[in-house]
């Protein structure tokens, strides 16, 4: 159950929200200008990193607002969270704050 | 006293270090990893193959899944493809020498709705048209073939009756793995673990001639990719972007239990599937988790759901314990069907978009990629899965079939 | 089997001897104690064994107290059926039935009536395992002020010390725990919960907690959701069997588990014991058997110098201490009767005579495995401890830390100061600074001498691939000689290994004998330790947990919420069939006395054809997209234009998904120019709201519109037929009903003659004369009484979605998810019309496809059977006439979609996808039945009755 802080509700269980995939995928301005396979790439090709990723939350439950999340797919750490329409965020200089047993 | 199970065989593989380089180098030691090179050999008579594996032997998706053979997919192209499995299963004990308790026992897909009727009403009929055994039961059929299902039709959504493929069944998944591996490398084709691809080795011409792992160079006159749920790892090297993203999929088994579950049961309505293993135990799975994932771990709300499913559909579980639950990474399609066939890249062959049905198709996977690879074309069978129907549009939508929910 | 009572000791331990209870266990009657679980009660009354292995029925006893046990499997009778329990967790209880089984349970299929509960807590610290670094480290974080959580398993928090006689603070340490007890439920924002085991530790500190509640009507339970800034996991250790032939013979236990029978059930489990130890631990219950009267004839010690104080301990109460030895065998049949012990060398080779010790007891000591298991499942590493022998925590992934034996603490003082130290870092990590508290002194309390592990102690005679009878996982029956053939298979893997030989899959998951197993593998691929092997991967839940409380009250009613209408209550009352709808309760149709659906709905269309009649159409989606781009946004995502419609009328609009596949579709009506309120299909209401509002808000920004859901507002009642027209305006006596005042495809907003304001809209889906009735769904049933009332001189007939559904097909009309499945574009159902040619809208790129712009694809058109009175089922395959059916694959031409019995026409009739259909109109198609029947049917338009629309103005 991952915890998805909301840009305007807060911390929430992932259970409130409905997932959209990755980030930052424009619509293409002029679709008639693409050729079929460039129109399938925006229509099915997505990235599929093992890693971080930018990817797209909505929060169904509640203020039901779309909102772009950075999250890592092995770890499942969210590093950014943002509101859709702005550009991802460059991530900040490396700090690791291990906690050893 | 139950049966004891069979016992494995004396002697498995070989444990070789990777040669300079092989015909046909295959990544990744899946199920459909291992079939290819097996049938390479067998069908092909190329057996310089290296199978090669970042981790255990058949430790991805082939050590997760919940072990459901069928091929009553939707789709005539789907159908002939799962088929061909089916009958391939059917001599495979055989022909490997290895009981991996495949069982013919049937699977029931049950029907919820006036729209689930109508969709099995006419996935009957198709498969019949093509030659895969189907029928449909209603609910006192279903009820009879299957006495532990809740028929009721006082319960939220009652069943109004099933398809039923006689044939389908299930297989002790990693006996298929080890019986696959042991032939292919009894012929000759080295299986290469704790390998891991880092890239590719490309000549002038852009042509894939051999990759890079983290145990050497390895030369390669035919790459071919079967990594499901990596396999983006692996092509992002390439700069080759695909229509796949990679969820995790959990599953779970109860403890042993007396026979009480005789076959098969997938409800895409009230989400559950399930069937009960030759040792006793349930063996259960369900929908994908929504968000990406490549941690073989799912969030347990899913399981929670699933449960609350498995007890409407078979109240008798009520008192049935979950043992261990686990999670896959399936690499899904936009339309739950795989890719199978050529890339823009020379000798590098493509196999993946399985999702969550890659099991039972294993053997025919195995045989049409080796074709594929063989022949530098697409098998027949593999034909309609090429990458470019995503161009054309002439997608092959199984998401009904598939059964599980995306 | 022996039977031997009077093995309760006449004082100590924590049961209650003052109320005896009774249960039955094979089908004999025995007495026990408060306080007793299953398996301390039967040891009490000499019985030791529980039921026969599962594969080679070699006779097994009890060996743990705890969840770690192998072989106490037990089918519970009373006070419910429950399978695969074990009776060494199973709290005795008066009148509890149960028997022994052989590592298979059965499932009882009477209704389980039991309830299961949820709930859901925030909390600062959760802290699992309530022994003493629990209760230290919640004592800390309790005090800071921050909210905590404590979780135990057992009835009573303690943990090892319930089951030892250590001393705190200068008085018996369950006397501290009392003390802290109380304290921490003092605390008003500490909770403490027992009998609770924690299952599961996911991503972000989410813990799943499985609580037992055995004073609820048939046991119940609860599962805890916690979700928590900082978590201290407490879990202790499981003690480690030794792997030599013949370990798993009833009477070789464990030795921590015979300390905790004696001290905290009393129960002495053997008269005569020798006692086998890799390290300190055992020489307690070495000393404390005996000091209870049995005798204790040898301590073997697998160190050549165990510590001298300890020896010097056993020595002086009588024990021989046999150093640098091992038990290398057993005897006995149904019980042990004696082991065989030889000395060691370095090596852990066997040197010098075996000695026979005759025992009936053998308490065993492997050494302890910290429970790293929800450490792992929160993706924390572990690492091997060469000293220690164990795999102990490592790098935490998570906001986690492990304190006490859990992490490889075995001194009482060091587990205190480790947990103090967590739930003060933990307190402080969550926003609550505190220093950690320091711990009392404990007496007689020393951190033990490294162990010496013998991971596989050698067989008198043969080598390990016949060694048979040394087991590895007894629960699997699965032996060293079994792993070894693994290794000579050519497996390397500790994976591989454990499913080569089913190691680890057992009921306890390997709990106690998991990294013996890796121990024994170790040996036989030659490393060098466990540490080089490495374990399998920890998965929950950390114990069986039912599906019914996983399930929780998502059962029977609420396995799924029932939307129901406003005009509900009146379905019910006149005794409408329902169908599921999505969520929807729907009335099918309305059957009188005598009638089945075919005869309700052949009259219900006659009265919508020829009369009138009234359906509920509240369940359709309803969105209000109110804005000033409100037209520009509807004209880019229907496929026809919105944006010059007229104020005051309605247009049937279908919406595509951007690969141009057909979505959903229905009427829109503009009620101002930045106002359109817009429907759905039924099942598609949310989706859509859904799909407009994703364009909105991460593609088109710039525009200036909202849309809100009004599907549970409005009210609908569709009031059809050539009598319509007299029922509406008797309904809405203020309102201009003729043709020309009030057109089909218009709205108009009208006060009923009860007062209630509406919204009307001249819209068909029958092809009839028709009126949308749309009222705020306050007064739904009000008004639907209403047009009841002024349409019962007409014979008002209510009618349901078959007969709807009846009304389009003869119409032509599609039903979107039932004529179309995802793979149709507007096209293929023959409406070009709707498409436009000068606008662009999501979709229209996708129609240009080479696949989706083929002239072969499936139309829609519609099939009249050639027999008129045969009805084809819906989803029939098509074929063409000559098709060899037993020359499969049969090509197949497409499928019916839609097929029933018209009144209107007085046939039969279905629509379907055939391939090419419109080029194959007056041609005939072949539908193969199931039951070996083949249905002719010509291929005709899909618009069958009024092609013309006339009916539409009544």
């Amino acid at each position: 159950m991952l915890l998805i802080a909301c840009p305007w509700c807060g911390e929430r269980d992932e259970t409130e929200y409905h997932y959209g995939g990755q980030a930052h995928v424009a619509h293409p301005a002029d679709p008639h200008a693409l050729s079929d396979a460039e129109w399938g790439a925006y229509l099915f090709v997505r990235d599929n990193p093992k890693g971080e990723f930018a990817e797209r939350w909505m929060h169904a439950a509640g203020c039901r607002r779309w909102f772009n999340v950075v999250r890592h797919t092995v770890t499942h750490d969210i590093s950014a969270v943002y509101p859709a329409g702005q550009p991802r965020p460059v991530p900040p200089s490396d700090e690791h704050s291990e906690v050893t047993a | 006293m139950p049966d004891q199970l069979p016992e494995h065989p004396d002697w498995l593989w070989r444990t070789p270090d990777p040669k300079p380089s092989y015909d046909v180098v295959v990544v990744g030691a899946g199920g459909h990893g291992l079939a290819t090179a097996y049938y390479l050999a067998r069908n092909h008579g190329i057996s310089n193959v290296a199978v090669l594996e970042r981790g255990w032997l058949a430790g991805g998706n082939m050590a997760r899944n919940t072990t459901i053979i069928r091929s009553n997919y939707l789709c005539e192209e789907s159908a002939a493809i799962y088929e061909h499995a089916l009958k391939l299963w059917e001599g495979l004990p055989e022909e490997l020498e290895y009981d991996f308790l495949f069982s013919q026992r049937g699977v029931l897909n049950l029907a919820h709705t006036l729209q689930d009727v109508r969709e099995g009403t006419r996935r009957v009929g198709a498969n019949r048209l093509g030659g895969v055994d189907a029928e449909w039961l209603d609910p006192d059929e279903v009820r009879a073939f299957c006495p532990i299902v809740n028929t009721s039709p006082d319960v939220r959504y009652p069943v109004l009756g099933a398809t039923l493929q006689p044939r389908a069944g299930i297989a002790k998944h990693d006996h298929v793995a080890w019986a696959l591996a042991r032939k292919a490398d009894e012929h000759g084709v080295d299986l290469i673990q704790n390998c891991e691809v880092t890239g590719f080795v490309r000549d002038g011409g852009g042509r894939v001639v051999g990759v890079e792992t983290t145990r050497g160079r390895i030369g390669a006159g035919r790459v071919a990719l079967a990594a499901a749920g990596h396999t983006s790892t692996l092509t992002d090297l390439l700069g080759l972007r695909l229509p796949i993203q990679s969820h995790p999929l959990q599953a779970l088994v109860s403890e042993l239990l007396e026979p009480v579950h005789p076959t098969v049961v997938m409800s895409n309505h009230v989400h559950v599937y399930v069937s009960q293993a030759h040792k006793g135990e349930l063996v259960m799975g369900a929908g994908i988790d929504s968000y990406n994932g490549y941690g073989q771990r799912g969030s347990f709300h899913q399981i929670e759901h699933q449960m609350a499913a498995a007890l409407e559909l078979f109240p008798i579980f009520a008192r049935a314990h979950v043992l261990r639950t686990w999670g896959g990474i399936v690499d899904v399609t936009p339309d739950a069907s795989p890719i199978i066939g050529l890339t823009p890249v020379e000798n590098l062959y493509l196999n993946c978009g399985w999702g969550t049905g890659g099991f039972k198709a294993t053997p025919a996977s195995g045989w049409v990629y080796a074709d594929t690879i063989a022949h530098g074309r697409p098998h027949q069978l593999a034909a309609p899965f090429a990458l470019e129907r995503f161009a054309t549009g002439a997608l092959i939508d199984e998401h009904g079939a598939a059964a599980v929910a995306h | 089997m022996s039977n031997r009572p009077g093995n309760r000791l006449a004082a100590g331990g924590r049961v209650d001897r003052s109320a005896p209870l009774r249960f039955t266990f094979d089908g004999v009657e025995y007495t026990g104690l408060r306080g007793d679980t299953l398996a301390s009660a039967l040891l009490a009354n000499g019985v030791l064994a529980v039921g026969p292995s599962l594969y080679r029925e070699r006779p097994r006893g009890i060996v743990t107290a705890g969840v770690d046990d192998p072989h106490a499997l037990v089918q519970l009778e009373r006070p419910c059926s429950d399978p695969m329990q074990l009776a060494t967790t199973v709290e005795l209880s008066d009148g509890l039935a149960a028997t022994g089984l052989q590592g298979r349970g059965r499932l009882d299929d009477a209704p389980d009536e039991t309830r299961y509960d949820k709930t859901y807590l925030h909390t600062d610290v959760l802290v699992v395992g309530a022994g003493p670094a629990g209760l230290a480290a919640a004592l800390a974080a309790g005090r800071s002020g921050a909210r905590v959580v404590l979780v135990d398993d057992q009835p009573e928090p303690g943990g090892a010390l319930l089951s030892g006689r250590e001393r705190i603070d200068g008085r018996p340490a369950l006397a501290w725990v009392a003390e802290a007890r109380a304290e921490l439920e003092a605390q008003p924002e500490t909770r403490l919960l027992t009998r609770a085991t924690a299952i599961g530790h996911h991503d972000q500190n989410y813990v799943l907690v499985a609580e037992r509640r055995p004073d609820r009507p048939g046991g119940g339970g609860r599962l805890w959701h916690f979700r928590a800034r900082q978590v201290v996991l407490a879990t202790g250790a499981h003690e480690r069997p030794l792997v030599f032939a013949g370990n798993d013979r009833p009477g070789v236990m464990s030795a921590a588990a015979v300390r905790s029978y004696l001290n905290r059930y009393a129960v002495l489990t053997g008269r005569r014991a020798v006692v086998f130890t890799t390290g300190d631990s055992a020489y307690a219950t070495a000393l404390e058997l005996a000091a209870a009267g049995a005798e204790v004839p040898a301590l073997v010690d697998t160190r050549p110098e165990p510590p001298a104080a300890l020896v010097k301990a056993a020595r002086a109460a009588g024990i021989e201490v046999l150093a640098g030895a091992a038990v290398v065998g057993t005897e006995g049949g149904a019980r042990l009767t004696g082991v065989r012990i030889s000395a060691l060398t370095a090596e852990e080779q066997l040197t010098g005579p075996v000695r026979e010790v005759a025992c009936d007891l053998l308490a065993v000591s492997g050494g302890w495995s910290p429970a790293v298991h929800l450490w792992s499942m929160a993706r924390g590493t572990v690492r091997y401890d060469a000293t220690l022998a164990a795999f102990v925590p490592d790098r935490a992934a998570q906001e986690v830390r492990a304190c006490g034996s859990g992490r490889g603490r075995h001194d009482l003082a060091g587990c205190l100061t480790e947990g103090f130290t967590a739930g003060a870092e933990a307190a402080t990590a969550a926003g609550f600074p505190f220093a950690a508290p320091i711990a009392p002194p404990c007496e007689g309390d020393t951190p033990p001498a490294p162990p010496r592990p013998v991971w596989l102690v050698p067989g008198e005679e043969g080598d390990p691939s016949t060694w048979r009878d040394h087991f590895v996982d007894a629960q699997r029956d699965a032996t060293v000689a079994d792993v070894h053939r693994a290794v000579r298979a050519g497996m390397r893997s500790v994976e591989h290994i454990k499913r080569y030989t089913t190691i680890g899959t057992a009921h306890d998951q390997g709990k106690s004998c998991g990294v013996a197993a890796i121990g024994v593998i170790a040996r036989l691929l030659g490393a060098r330790s466990p540490g080089e092997v490495g374990t399998t991967t920890f998965r929950g839940p950390y114990v069986p947990v039912s599906f019914a409380l996983l399930a929780g009250r998502e059962r029977g009613p609420l396995f799924d919420p029932v939307r129901t209408t406003a005009v509900h209550p009146w379905h019910v009352r006149r005794g409408a069939v329902f169908e599921n709808v999505g969520q929807w309760h729907r009335p099918r149709y309305y059957p009188r006395p005598g009638e089945d659906m075919d005869a309700a709905v052949l009259r219900e269309c006659r009265a919508a054809r020829e009369a009138v009649a009234v359906m509920d159409a509240s369940t359709l989606g309803k969105i209000d997209v109110i804005g000033p781009d409100a037209a520009v946004f509807l004209d880019r995502l229907y496929t026809n234009g919105f944006a010059k419609l007229p104020v005051g009328s309605a247009r049937y609009g279908v919406m595509c998904r951007a690969d141009g596949m057909v979505f959903d579709d229905g009427v829109t009506v503009r009620l101002a120019p930045d106002h359109y309120y817009l429907t759905t299909t039924t099942g598609n209401a949310a989706a859509v709201l859904d799909w407009m509002e994703e364009w909105l808000q991460t593609e088109w920004p710039e525009l200036r519109v909202r849309c809100t859901s009004v599907t549970e507002q409005w009210s609908t009642a569709a009031v059809v037929g050539p009598r319509s027209r007299e029922v509406v305006a008797a309904l809405a006596p203020g309102l201009d009903v003729s043709n020309d005042a009030f057109p089909f495809m218009t709205v108009r907003d009208a006060v009923l003659a009860n007062g209630v304001p509406a919204r009307i809209c001249r819209i068909s889906f029958s092809g009839e004369l028709a009126y949308e009735i749309n009222v705020s769904s306050w007064y739904g049933l009000a008004v639907w009484e209403a047009v009841l009332a002024y349409g019962a001189h007409a014979g008002i007939t209510p009618y349901g979605t078959e007969t709807m559904h009846v009304l389009r097909a003869e119409k032509g009309y599609p039903i979107v998810g039932q004529d179309t499945d995802g793979t149709v574009t507007p096209q293929d159902l023959g409406m070009t019309w709707v498409v436009a040619r000068h606008k662009d809208f999501v979709g229209k790129r996708s129609f240009a496809r080479a696949d989706t712009s083929r002239a072969d694809r499936r139309h829609l058109v519609g099939l009249l059977p050639v027999d008129g009175g045969e009805l084809l089922p819906e989803g029939a395959q098509l074929v063409a006439p000559g098709a060899d059916l037993t020359a499969v694959p049969v090509d197949s031409l497409g499928h019916v979609t839609s097929s029933y019995r018209s009144a209107a026409l007085d046939r039969t009739f279905a629509l379907a996808l055939v391939r090419g259909g419109r080029d194959r109109i007056g041609e005939t198609v072949l539908a193969p039945l199931p039951d070996g029947r083949t249905v002719a049917a010509t291929v005709t338009e899909p618009v069958l009755f009024d092609p013309k629309g006339g009916r539409r103005d009544g």
